[in-house]
């Protein structure tokens, strides 16, 4: 029987980073999906980033993984999102040509070393997930399995009263591994999700409808990439109006979710029009963009207006829309409805902890997003690797990572919807920026040695000259008075203010402290605006410390699988109950659940101690 | 490591409560309360004082890192347990920078987490933190279900839809939402703090139930001032003379009027003065009077008075005997209007009782103090024009601050505030 160290089910978002990862681990890795053309095929809109996950992107890139590499291969549009607001919350976002983007992923994993694809379906798991059989009979071992498989799990496709079974459009659903999941008697739920119809781009009339340009001075998602690589396109914009209202209103009873035909649970942040119209009643019009498919594809995605209503209602609400008036529809907008796996039966590291061999990332632990795919591709690949290599587990932090926010907030909290990135879900968001994902992550990957030379070097560069900026700001040390000299308002409070402080008050950058010491202007452009924006929160990030710091620790404080809740005396029935269900894996995720006080947390510390001293005894 | 604090033995009132502080800063506290830290493990007596200000005499005691119950530096200050002076030291503490109160069964966590506690002490241990779960369990039902619940909830609810406000900004700029949504936040914040900031001055009526009003009467030299504190009283308590200006330093009467515990001020008398003397006394006389809850005018025909009266304070015509008034005029000398007097006083301060004490916690009070600075923070910031993340990281200290009365609140409350409003999804 063929051995891997590794193998990752499925070919999307998360099963290529996953894939990579464990691939620069050093663990023989194999990926294996039905086709190898449908490796890194972007099944919903055309873009990649935005807020939240751009950063996730970005924190991607920084441990070397492939997403933002590959995006920025196919970005046809990039915009820095929230561009006039402070750094911590701008996202870089890019429209991605379908095509380049498939092509780009396909050819990186094709050239990665220790990475095997093989073209099969995977129709069951062996004993203990240490392998899998595929279609034909074969069967590969492998120390960890990483599925990766999306909604394949009982997915219905609805559109109107219409519906059947199906992964994506024209993909066919594993059905005998998932009956192989569902025997393992996981908990599970049920979400749902939309797209809108796909419009032939030849019938718009684009001469009426307005333009959004992509960002004169493009930013890019990966750190070793400077500029975009292909020719830059505009997405259009138009709206939704009246009479578009009223022939959904007056067909709801057909959409299949308000037809109730569809149980399972959809996001809030991605309305149907169906739900928008009926629930912001009020609006008349909602914003749809249109985004080009491709350079060389007409297909084009309205954002905006997903939906589930039939065919012909679809058809007839496009066409009231301005610039859409003579649109053919190419592929009907639909709804698909999925189970997922309730991802509080994951341990930090994605595997699942009745089956420490078996890993789940993507869809399949409830959440949506290419970016939140990829992200635990990463988490899942590179944890695989390390139980497949005998090291040690490779956890992210809230304190350090959108990576470590979203894989808690997955395995303490669980979804109700599928999970989305938002930047306000990081506490830390100050110091979790995008633009810094390098500093807080690639040494983090340059320990793990899962960055290749290229990487390595280019932060290390960057780093030295971080650090020489500063150093040549730390040696300006301003009073009051002095400050005033040179143009910059301090209040009179004696207190000296260094150049990196002063760069935090507004006004000031490096052309304003240039004369109070010459070498500053020999600083790289890049470096500087860099320098810049870690000043801007000095202030705030010193402060955070204490709180970092405090989580971090209850964070390293691990409790074990196996911890019997019941031998603790002086805990209530209620709190025991909720943790022998969640098993938390750490102090700082025992605080979390709902109930909790200091003095429980104390009596789990209590008998975590006894255990010690029982066992070193 | 943050330094925490708290009292060490139970409240009420008793003989000697000790207040504990653990952490990196303990020694530092010491100091900034004594002037010094003495030698580890040595008791020694010291004043402690906030600022220039003594609040009591204490016995201080400091262990080294490694050597105390908690295996941190700590201080131990063994105090007078008047609860108004326990709590004058807290407050004074709590000031510090880097100091907080500690949460139930914190020092004792620490202990554990240092490795000071044996096996024995850990089995031990359950027992008291059960007890002192079920205490909280207690407190928390019962402030909870008060009216601090519901004013609460109501803060908690005007935050969210602020943060729910300006993350929407944020995390939805690509989306249809609102762009300017300042005035409508500012107005959130501003109402909130407002109200913060009257709860934290109710606290003080918590405690004045406890310890006693103050009832200053103010009025310019010989205008019968200490002749009213002495027949209110009963007793000649003050110096009185018919020379203006005998009494130069505030005298305090305590008694009970109409069951509230009153603490009756008689201060000097409030006129321009070149006598050096006098007007230290007078400035002592004006301070005292504003921090009083509540100032009794004791004029003579068309005086006004040197301090303002404010809303509440009552305003009385002197020496009735003498004159003819309309009004409420009362004579010390002859007891003329004294018990009319009496009720006005006891009728403004039980309304006052009544409206109060829905905080009852130094630890209640800190918070909200906390979640007030902080919206004052993101207040100023809203208003300069600053970044709104600036804005909503101080909008989050607040609710944090607010969650240590109700709980945790968390993004999805947000989320779910901005969902609720806003059309997102392009």
């Amino acid at each position: 029987m063929k051995h891997f160290d590794v193998i990752v089910v499925g070919g999307g978002h998360a099963g290529s980073d996953a894939a990579h990862a464990a691939a620069r681990m050093g663990a023989q890795t194999a990926l294996v999906t039905f086709s190898r053309e449908t490796i890194g095929v972007m099944s919903c809109n055309p873009a990649i980033g935005g807020l939240g996950k751009g950063h996730l992107v970005r924190e991607v890139d920084a441990m070397g993984g492939v997403m933002g590499l590959v995006a920025d291969q196919a970005g046809i549009q990039f915009r820095l999102l929230n561009r006039r607001k402070g750094p911590a919350v701008q996202g870089p976002r890019a429209q991605a040509d379908r095509k380049l983007y498939r092509q780009a992923m396909q050819r990186t994993l094709a050239a990665t070393p220790h990475l095997t694809i093989i073209e099969a379906e995977v129709v069951d798991l062996l004993e203990n997930a240490q392998g899998v059989r595929l279609g034909d009979g074969t069967e590969l071992s492998a120390a960890a399995v990483i599925l990766t498989t999306g909604t394949f799990l009982n997915g219905v496709i609805h559109i109107g009263d219409q519906c059947r079974p199906a992964g994506r459009m024209g993909d066919c659903p594993s059905i005998p591994l998932a009956e192989r999941l569902y025997r393992f008697d996981l908990p599970m739920g049920r979400l749902k999700t939309g797209t809108p119809p796909r419009l032939d781009g030849t019938t718009i009339n684009w001469d009426i409808l307005d333009r959004q340009p992509g960002d004169d001075v493009p930013v890019m998602f990966s750190f070793l990439n400077r500029k975009p690589l292909v020719r830059q396109i505009d997405c259009g914009i138009t709206d939704t109006n009246e009479r578009t209202h009223e022939i959904i209103r007056n067909n709801l009873e057909k959409s299949a979710m308000y037809g109730g035909f569809i149980e399972g649970v959809g996001p809030r942040y991605c309305p149907s029009i169906e739900d928008k119209v009926v629930r912001f009643a009020d609006k008349a019009s909602h914003q749809v963009f249109l985004e080009p498919e491709g350079l060389d594809d007409s297909t084009v995605y309205p954002n905006g207006i997903s939906t589930s209503l039939p065919v012909d209602v679809q058809e007839s609400y496009v066409r009231s829309i301005r610039g859409l008036e003579d649109v053919r529809i190419v592929q009907p907008g639909y709804a698909v409805e999925y189970d997922y796996v309730d991802p509080r039966a994951l341990m930090p590291t994605l595997a699942l902890k009745e089956i420490p061999a078996l890993f789940l990332a993507g869809q399949i632990n409830g959440t949506t997003g290419y970016e939140e795919a990829a992200a635990q591709g990463v988490v899942a690949g590179l944890n695989a690797a390390a139980r497949a290599l005998s090291r040690d587990p490779v956890i992210f932090s809230r304190s350090e990572a959108y990576i470590g926010v979203m894989i808690d907030d997955l395995v303490t909290r669980g979804v109700t919807e599928p999970y989305r990135m938002f930047t306000s879900r990081a506490e830390f968001r100050l110091s979790l920026r995008a633009d810094n994902a390098d500093q807080r992550l690639t040494p983090k990957a340059i320990a793990l040695d899962c960055v290749d030379d290229t990487r390595r070097r280019s932060f290390l560069t960057k780093m030295d000259q971080l650090a020489g900026a500063k150093a040549e700001l730390e040696r300006i040390q301003l009073s009051p008075q002095d400050a005033g000299k040179v143009g910059i308002a301090v209040s009179a409070d004696g207190v000296r203010r260094s150049g990196f402080t002063l760069l935090s008050f507004p006004g000031v950058d490096f052309a304003t402290l240039a004369p109070l010491n010459p070498r500053l202007s020999q600083v790289d452009p890049e470096i500087q605006e860099q320098v810049a924006r870690d000043a801007l929160y000095a202030t705030y990030l010193d402060r955070q410390q204490t709180d970092i710091d405090a989580m971090r620790r209850d964070e390293a404080i691990l409790i074990p699988a196996d911890l019997d809740y019941e031998a603790v005396v002086g805990l209530s029935h209620e709190l025991k109950t909720k943790l022998k269900r969640a098993r938390p894996a750490s102090i700082a995720a025992a605080s979390k659940l709902e109930g909790m006080t200091p003095a429980a947390v104390t009596l789990i510390l209590a008998r975590l101690r006894q255990a010690r001293k029982a066992a070193s005894a | 490591m943050d330094t925490i604090f708290a009292p060490a033995t139970a409240r009420g009132k008793a003989g000697v409560a000790v207040i504990r502080i653990s952490g990196p800063l303990a020694w530092d506290a010491v100091s900034s309360l004594t002037g010094e830290v003495p030698a580890p493990r040595q008791a020694v007596l010291r004043i402690l004082k906030d600022g220039e200000d003594a609040l009591d005499q204490a016995l201080v005691l400091v262990f080294e890192k490694g050597a105390s119950f908690t295996g941190e530096r700590v201080a131990e200050l063994q105090v007078h347990g008047a609860p108004a002076t326990v709590a004058a030291v807290l407050q004074c503490i709590g000031r510090l920078p880097g100091l907080r109160l500690a949460e139930p069964g914190e020092f004792t966590r620490r202990a554990l987490e240092n490795g000071k506690l044996d096996l024995a002490e850990v089995e031990g241990l359950a027992d008291l933190l059960d007890a002192e779960t079920e205490a909280q369990r207690k407190q928390a039902l019962r402030v909870l279900s008060g009216a601090i619940g519901a004013r609460t909830e109501e803060w908690r609810r005007h935050l969210i839809r602020a943060a729910a406000l300006i993350e929407a900004t944020i995390d939805f700029a690509d989306e249809d939402v609102p762009v300017d949504v300042t005035p409508e936040v500012l107005s959130l914040i501003v109402g909130t703090a407002d109200s913060l900031r009257a709860e934290i001055s109710r606290y003080g009526i918590a405690e004045r139930i406890r310890d006693g009003f103050e009832v200053a009467i103010v009025g310019q030299p010989n205008a019968g001032k200490s002749t009213l504190l002495n027949a209110l009283a009963g007793r000649e308590a003050a110096i009185t003379s018919e020379h203006a200006g005998t009494t130069r330093d505030v005298i305090e009467v305590r008694m009970d009027l109409n069951g509230l515990p009153v603490t009756i001020l008689d201060t000097a008398g409030l006129r321009a003065t070149n006598d050096p003397v006098e007007s230290i006394g007078i400035a002592r006389a004006v301070d005292r009077a504003r921090k009083a809850d509540l100032r009794v005018f004791l004029l003579e025909e068309d005086q006004v008075p040197l301090l303002l009266p404010l809303e509440d304070d009552l305003v009385v015509w002197g020496k009735a005997d003498q004159r003819l008034k309309s009004g409420l005029a009362v004579s010390g000398k002859t007891g003329q209007g004294v018990d009319r007097l009496v009720a006005e006083i006891s009728r403004v301060l039980s309304t006052r009782a009544s409206g109060g004490g829905v905080i009852i916690r130094e630890r209640h009070r800190r918070a909200l103090f906390d979640a007030e600075q902080a919206l004052e923070s993101a207040k100023d910031l809203l208003c300069a024009g600053a970044e709104a993340e600036l804005a909503a990281e101080w909008l989050r200290r607040a609710v944090r601050s607010l969650d240590s009365l109700v709980g945790r609140v968390d993004v999805e409350d947000l989320l779910g505030e901005i969902f609720a409003s806003f059309c997102i999804g392009k």
